[in-house]
């Protein structure tokens, strides 16, 4: 409570939040395309790959304004890019060799213009390396105001082309026989993508970065099927586990932002393939769970169909220890018998006897006619097939 | 050359050496990105073994952090069957969390000590020399250099033993599991001999290099052959030259030795890319362009077959015709015929073209392909 009245009142704290708000809806929205293109490592290897770029910008301007590195960082991510598309394209080297390479030789060249830059006279190179792991507390104005401003445009051309995106995203060959510049859209798209990731480098910082772009779709996807849906739950995701993650980095001592970030958005991921309905885990063992049930159910009321049928009477009682029998892989039978009772389907007739109803016949034959149907469907799908 | 620059280019190379030979099986499984993910991930695992022991070069160290490689694989493989999220975002999902929490480990408990987020990121070759081994009084080098050869040695071996095992698995694993190879056991293996090479390579370069020296050389060897032993070879070679290379840059630069290997390492693979002998992009370019000219005298040479001895043969075989008839420039159209003439398959009389033998004999073959 204390913390939630602060933020109205704390500047510092105010800032974080709204920029760490700012982080997690842009990379969220746009993470969304990348984890359904199946580009997920993408993320990882643009925030990796932007590293040089912040150094080179730095190196290039002297300057340490949020607008010349995010320039920089978006530069060297999409040059990273691009390499990589030319290198599976062109070559028989495959996509995650590629991005592998791509990835730490960027990265590694980052690092020698880091060190080189460390060791320049005068050179006022402090706060480059909060890049690595992100600094939420160093956030201020100036860069929330950038964040947002590159942020909005990148959310603003998102809206303006979203059918575009969508058919990108769903079913590229078809928009190429409709007409639409495929490959623009794609180089659109995957640039909009190394925007959201340079906004979030200063909070998250390169390492970790990757994980803000897959983790609020991969929640967000439990929870829907439609990509409208999925990005707007995807934004609250992201920016939620932004400001908790930076307001506990900044009201704590030495708990790194990036981390603490990843850590609250991982939450957020195993809480919805756990609790989203239909998807999740939980709902999907409680409905195996259900099905088997049922299907055991049905199997006890046939096997007294079966047996009944040997007789004059439909309803000819029979022994609870020969279903057993029947079943050896169930175990006792009694209580599907007692459940099919409840649902008025069989009748006790002497202790450890059941005898079937007239509503139970009825149900046995309709389970036994759908049974048929399905395989006489089955067999005429067969035969369409043969021919 | 000083003793100690001898001793950080020897641990360099033995370190890419090591990298390289599991690093080739993950380029052709295509599972590169699993060094990433182990590399990153092994971090809690060190920590946690750091807090038990105290001591940083304990082999609890290894083993610890190898059991967290091989626990990120089973948790990726976890969270891939639950089929709520495609392999490459269950990748991505994974390892972060699990360097997320390392690196606040760390952070929390570990402020001042060796074990720095810096030092885990980018590792420090320059120190190497400082930890030596020491038996009984003698000074046997750094202690670094034997780890990485105890590791390296052991990659060999398993290469060595397990070489038509892993050949199989990798091209066909579908063969290997029905002849009864037990693909999953070999990958596990696989995995686990990463995650031993990441653990121990990286507190000299880092975890971002370890992927650099683990996909880089052998992506480059792929490039350059055919075959899986050559290409295992040509990785660990790539990755020694990488690594010295890369001392002497980092040297000039007086900057971090690591990101200069890994800054080599691409280097590498760029000259390959662009002039590998039969793979690289001016290889390919010269064969489109040799092939370009190579079809268009097998199409001359065909149109003139076609019309010899007719009555349009005349007109056909008019060199300004060609324009008309295969639709090429007038400038590109003269080209060809010189080159034609030049290789013997036409002659030139009075502007009208003629077949030679070997002409003739070229476009009935063309004819004969096609």
């Amino acid at each position: 409570m204390d913390l939630f009245q602060q933020l109205f009142t704390d500047y510092t704290l105010r800032t974080v939040a709204l920029g760490a708000a700012t982080l997690g809806a842009v990379s969220g929205a746009l993470g969304t395309y990348a984890v359904l293109r199946r580009q997920s490592l993408l993320g990882d290897a643009i925030s990796h790959a932007a590293l040089p770029g912040i150094a080179l910008a730095f190196l290039l301007t002297g300057s340490k304004l949020p607008l010349v590195l995010m320039l920089g960082a978006a530069l060297a991510g999409w040059l990273a890019t691009l390499l990589v598309m030319a290198v599976t394209n062109m070559t028989r080297v495959k996509y995650d060799s590629a991005l592998g390479l791509m990835l730490s030789v960027f990265f590694g060249f980052g690092l020698v213009l880091l060190t080189f830059i460390q060791k320049l006279p005068n050179a006022n190179q402090a706060g480059l390396d909060t890049f690595l792991f992100g600094q939420a507390a160093a956030l201020v104005q100036r860069d929330v105001v950038t964040m947002a401003g590159l942020g909005g445009v990148a959310l603003l051309a998102m809206g303006c082309f979203w059918k575009e995106f969508k058919l990108l995203s769903f079913d590229a060959e078809f928009g190429k026989s409709l007409g639409f510049p495929i490959r623009w859209l794609d180089v659109g798209l995957t640039t909009l993508l190394v925007i959201a990731i340079v906004i979030g480098l200063q909070t998250v910082g390169v390492v970790l970065m990757s994980a803000m772009i897959i983790a609020p779709p991969a929640a967000a996807r439990q929870w829907t099927d439609r990509l409208g849906l999925m990005v707007i739950l995807s934004m609250v995701f992201g920016a939620l586990a932004g400001v908790s993650g930076a307001l506990l980095s900044a009201g704590t001592t030495n708990l790194p932002t990036g981390p603490t970030i990843v850590l609250c958005v991982s939450i957020v991921v195993i809480g919805s393939m756990l609790l989203a309905p239909n998807r999740g885990l939980i709902w999907r063992w409680l409905r195996d769970r259900r099905s088997g049930r049922r299907l055991r159910l049905e199997a006890v009321l046939l096997d007294l169909y079966a047996l009944a049928a040997q007789h004059d009477h439909r309803d000819h009682p029979h022994a609870e220890a020969v279903l057993d029998a029947m079943n050896p892989h169930m175990g006792p039978t009694r209580r599907k018998l007692q459940a099919l009772a409840e649902r008025g389907f069989i009748r006790p007739v002497e202790p450890a006897q059941w005898a079937l109803t007239p509503g139970g016949i009825a149900e046995a034959e309709r389970l036994l006619r759908s049974r048929d149907g399905g395989e006489g469907e089955r067999e005429k799908g067969r035969e369409g097939e043969d021919r | 050359m000083t003793i100690f620059q001898l001793e950080i280019q020897l641990v360099a190379a033995v370190v890419a050496a090591a990298c390289a030979l599991p690093g080739a099986f993950l380029v052709l499984r295509q599972m590169a990105m699993m060094s990433d993910a182990i590399s990153h991930a092994i971090l809690p695992g060190i920590v946690v073994a750091f807090f038990l022991t105290g001591d940083l070069s304990s082999p609890l160290l290894i083993i610890g952090a190898a059991l967290t490689g091989v626990l990120t694989v089973a948790l990726v493989e976890v969270v891939n069957r639950t089929q709520l999220v495609k392999e490459d975002a269950a990748i991505g999902l994974v390892f972060p969390v699990l360097f997320s929490i390392g690196v606040i480990l760390i952070a929390r408990y570990a402020g001042d000590v060796h074990l720095d987020t810096d030092a885990v990121l980018l590792g420090e070759l320059a120190l190497v020399p400082f930890d030596r081994l020491v038996l009984g009084g003698y000074d046997l080098g750094p202690r670094a250099l034997y780890l990485m050869g105890v590791v390296g040695l052991t990659g060999v071996l398993f290469i060595a033993l397990f070489y038509k095992e892993l050949k199989l698995a990798t091209f066909d694993a579908g063969l290997a599991a029905t002849l009864g190879f037990l693909p999953a056991v070999l990958h596990y293996a696989l995995m686990g001999l990463v995650s031993v090479t990441a653990v121990a390579a990286f507190d000299a370069v880092g975890s971002i290099l370890v992927v650099a020296l683990m996909v880089g050389p052998p992506a480059t060897a792929h490039l350059l052959t055919d075959r899986l032993a050559r290409m295992i070879g040509l990785s660990v070679l790539l990755g020694v030259v990488s690594a010295v290379s890369g001392y002497w840059l980092a040297h000039a630069l007086d900057a971090s030795i690591a990101g200069s290997m890994a800054t080599m390492v691409g280097v590498l693979f760029g000259a390959a890319f662009l002039f590998a002998p039969h793979r690289g992009i001016v290889a390919v370019m010269r064969r489109r362009v040799r092939q370009r000219w190579t079809f268009a005298q097998k199409m001359l040479t065909i149109h003139l077959l076609h019309h010899e001895d007719r009555p349009e043969a005349e007109r056909e075989s008019r060199i300004d015709h060609l324009q008309e008839h295969l639709q090429w420039s007038a400038d590109f159209a003269g080209r060809v015929v010189r080159q034609s003439i030049q290789n013997k398959l036409v002659i030139r009389t009075n502007g009208h073209l003629a077949l030679t033998e070997a002409g003739r004999r070229l476009a009935r073959e063309a004819i004969v392909q096609a």
